[in-house]
């Protein structure tokens, strides 16, 4: 073999994993609809550009989000990730200063120990000779820790980490033996002429005690080569796909682009960028249920290989916490809510039998929602309240109304769901009122999100009673409880509302703080969301839940969800409170208040009558 | 008569050699608890869909089982899938999951039973 040409395999590799991503990154860029592609025309000259920059430099090199996770994680990542990029630019350094010139081999700063040999005493030589050894030795440390992560990885904060298929696997040992590879070429090569630095010079002495290193040198930088090679040509099939996917990931995120409720190549770019790290598999409750295979990680893994089903896609609660934990951001639940839409789409219901309802003008809607129909105390509540308040108001399901639409788009019915959404947005905008009030988190979001009314105010019923109290119109009572208040997904990391109704409780009782609340916060176990789970599944999740809450020994369980309502209170012996039955249960002790609206009322009616 | 919701129907007979089972094989294979139901009725007594319009999801559950599924698109399409059924049913039937399974079954059987991974869009 000629000598120079044990760079081949480096070479090729490189050649190979440019194409593929130039490629790759074209394909996604042309699947773009085009006022995404505008948006990437408009923001590329401006400092969002310089902010997903340092966003990359933050996220794919220093992993500053798994290091908030668990700090040896976080330290094993960025060995690898900001070593190897250090080790790249300061031997560019290095070959920059050498050659005194800004040409040179594109191999040249990876193998450049095996070129300059002599004692060339260039500028810096020395001090860059000792860097170069000791960011090695900083990679080496990274690699060390994955290692041992395969095998023990509770150390590491993770009880599960993901299955790997065979380029991951040939990705994952070319990595692992890239970095060895290299120290050991460069101790021998530094054992033959003494050009290493406080690493590889006493290693090479070392080897050179005992091995015939002449002969064995060049066959170690082949194989470092070699590693290389084998690296940068499985990683476009393996899951190290992520590396460059998720620099576009975050710029494309940082320029506004959204995933459209449709599959787009935005889609694309996310489910790229998924490192399957395995952190959504650790904060899934399905695991309690026994159900192991439908997380995150292995939808958008199934996506990549061609290989989603109904039973994995549709097995998952959406309650969101994978997606608080996701190091890379990707969406998973709207992701998994787009491949839902795909799967359904031949079968879409029209609801043309749906009638023009008649709206009844008032200054307030009240919608319920079908799960506060099943558990008829919040909607009395509701009523008591609109009602000792004062509130010209209409109860817009009280007898019949189409639901909101939120649990087809749950299912992926879109088309069908816009059908409803349409029907009752007519409704609502022509009882004229100025404000919405929902009883039901799965109904706020879809009013929130999903319908056109942008003249209504939309208020989940903890936000509406919150503001009555503020304004003195219903009085506060604190009791002697104390009570943990639920977050509902759909409300919570849904809809981002964790405070209002802490603060609404505050006035009536004491909410405890617990460990696993706001975006931490439990799934009940109900979520509409799953669509193939069973009865007994749901149980073991809502148990799960409870025998956490029950710890702090609450005197009862507060929620702002009917059906974390209905679901808890059938499990658990203590009571389950919705907030708006805490406000109306105290507003019967305060009867000097309503005294005093009458006597109010009665004014305005005299005033009137004159 | 008919006022009272008293009828005399033709009689009629349901050949159980011919008939079509596809459909309800296709939904008991994927949602085994769809095979404890009693029709109590308790889902058509909730339902938000048949509170707006003639629906019965209980009388869906027998045209199933007879094979009768002319006619069953139209109607299983008047769901609205808000989910009051499966939290009323005794039996703990994942009621969802069959509507969607019927929906998709008919598709299905529609394009002479294709392998379903067409539906999605893969990278």
């Amino acid at each position: 073999m000629h000598k120079e040409l044990f760079t081949l395999p480096f070479t090729i590799g490189v050649a190979f994993l440019i194409v593929i991503i130039v490629v790759r990154f074209a394909q996604w860029a042309r699947g773009l609809s085009k006022i995404d592609k505008i948006r990437i025309w408009k923001n590329v000259l401006t400092v969002k550009s310089l902010l997903s920059i340092k966003e990359s430099f933050r996220e794919g090199l220093l992993h500053r989000n798994i290091f908030r996770k668990n700090p040896l994680l976080g330290y094993m990542h960025m060995s690898l990730a900001f070593g190897w990029f250090l080790l790249i630019v300061v031997g560019h350094i290095e070959t920059v200063l050498y050659k005194q010139s800004l040409s040179f081999p594109f191999h040249l700063p990876l193998f450049f120990r095996y070129y300059v040999r002599e004692e060339t005493g260039f500028f810096l030589s020395g001090a860059l000779t000792f860097t170069m050894d000791l960011i090695l030795l900083f990679v080496l440390s990274g690699v060390g820790l994955a290692v041992f992560k395969r095998f023990r990885s509770k150390l590491f904060g993770m009880k599960k980490t993901t299955k790997l298929k065979l380029s991951d696997k040939v990705a994952l040992i070319s990595l692992w033996f890239i970095f060895p590879l290299r120290f050991l070429a460069e101790a021998f090569t530094s054992g033959l002429y003494h050009n290493g630095s406080f690493l590889t010079q006493p290693a090479g002495n070392f080897f050179n005690s005992f091995l015939p290193l002449d002969s064995l040198m060049l066959p170690v930088w082949f194989a470092y080569s070699l590693s290389l090679g084998f690296f940068f040509v499985s990683l476009p099939t393996s899951r190290y796909m992520h590396i460059p996917t998720e620099i576009l990931f975050i710029f494309l995120r940082n320029y506004g682009i959204k995933l459209k409720k449709r599959c787009n190549a935005f889609s694309f770019v996310q489910v790229y960028s998924c490192s399957r790290c395995g952190m959504c598999l650790d904060t899934c409750q399905m695991n309690g249920a026994g159900i192991k295979t439908t997380q995150s990680v292995y939808v958008l893994k199934n996506i990549r290989n061609r290989s989603l089903t109904d039973e994995t896609l549709f097995n998952c609660l959406l309650c969101g916490r994978c997606q608080q934990e996701c190091p890379v951001g990707v969406e998973l639940n709207d992701m998994r809510i787009t491949q839902r839409i795909e799967s359904t789409l031949q079968y879409n219901s029209s609801y043309d039998y749906l009638q023009e309802g008649k709206a009844e003008k008032a200054d307030v809607i009240y919608f319920a929602g079908c799960m506060t129909h099943l558990t008829p105390a919040i909607k009395k509540s509701m009523v008591d309240i609109f009602k000792y308040a004062g509130v010209n108001y209409w109860f817009m399901d009280e007898e019949k109304a189409p639901c909101c639409g939120r649990p087809l788009m749950l299912a992926g019915q879109f088309e069908a769901a816009k059908k409803l959404i349409l029907n009752n947005q007519k409704l609502i905008e022509s009882s004229g009122a100025k404000m919405l009030i929902v009883s039901c988190p799965i109904c706020y979001k879809v009013f929130k999100e999903d319908y056109g009314l942008h003249d209504i105010k939309v208020m989940h019923h903890s936000e509406y009673l919150l503001e009555l109290v503020r304004n003195n119109i219903i009085p506060p009572a604190k009791q002697p409880h104390a009570v943990i208040y639920h977050d509902p997904c759909e409300l919570g990391r849904g809809c981002n509302i964790y405070d209002q109704p802490r603060e609404l409780l505050e006035n009536y009782v004491d909410v405890l703080k617990i460990n696993d609340e706001k975006e931490l916060s439990f799934c009940c176990g109900g979520s509409l969301a799953n669509l193939k789970i069973q009865m007994a599944e749901r149980d073991k999740i809502r148990n799960g839940a409870l025998e956490e809450y029950m710890r702090y020994e609450p005197d009862f369980l507060v929620t702002s969800c009917p059906l974390c309502k209905k679901t808890f209170s059938k499990g658990t012996k203590i009571q389950v409170y919705d907030i708006a039955e805490i406000v109306s249960k105290n507003l019967k002790t305060s009867r000097q208040r309503v005294k005093h609206i009458k006597d109010l009322k009665k004014e305005i009616y005299q005033t009137e009558l004159i | 008569m008919e006022k009272f919701g008293f009828a005399i129907r033709e009689t009629r007979t349901i050949d159980f050699e011919q008939f079509d089972e596809r459909l309800l094989e296709y939904v008991l294979s994927y949602e085994p608890s769809f095979r404890v139901c009693l029709s109590c009725g308790g889902c058509t007594a909730t339902c938000s869909a048949g509170n707006l319009i003639d629906f019965n999801i209980r009388k869906m559950n027998l045209l199933i089982r007879r094979g009768e599924t002319e006619g069953l698109e139209k109607e299983i399409n008047k769901c609205m899938l808000c989910g009051k059924c499966v939290l009323v049913c005794p039996r703990g039937i994942n009621i969802r999951n069959v509507i969607m399974l019927i929906k998709k079954g008919i598709v299905l059987f529609n394009t002479s039973g294709k392998s379903d991974q067409r539906y999605y869009c893969h990278a």
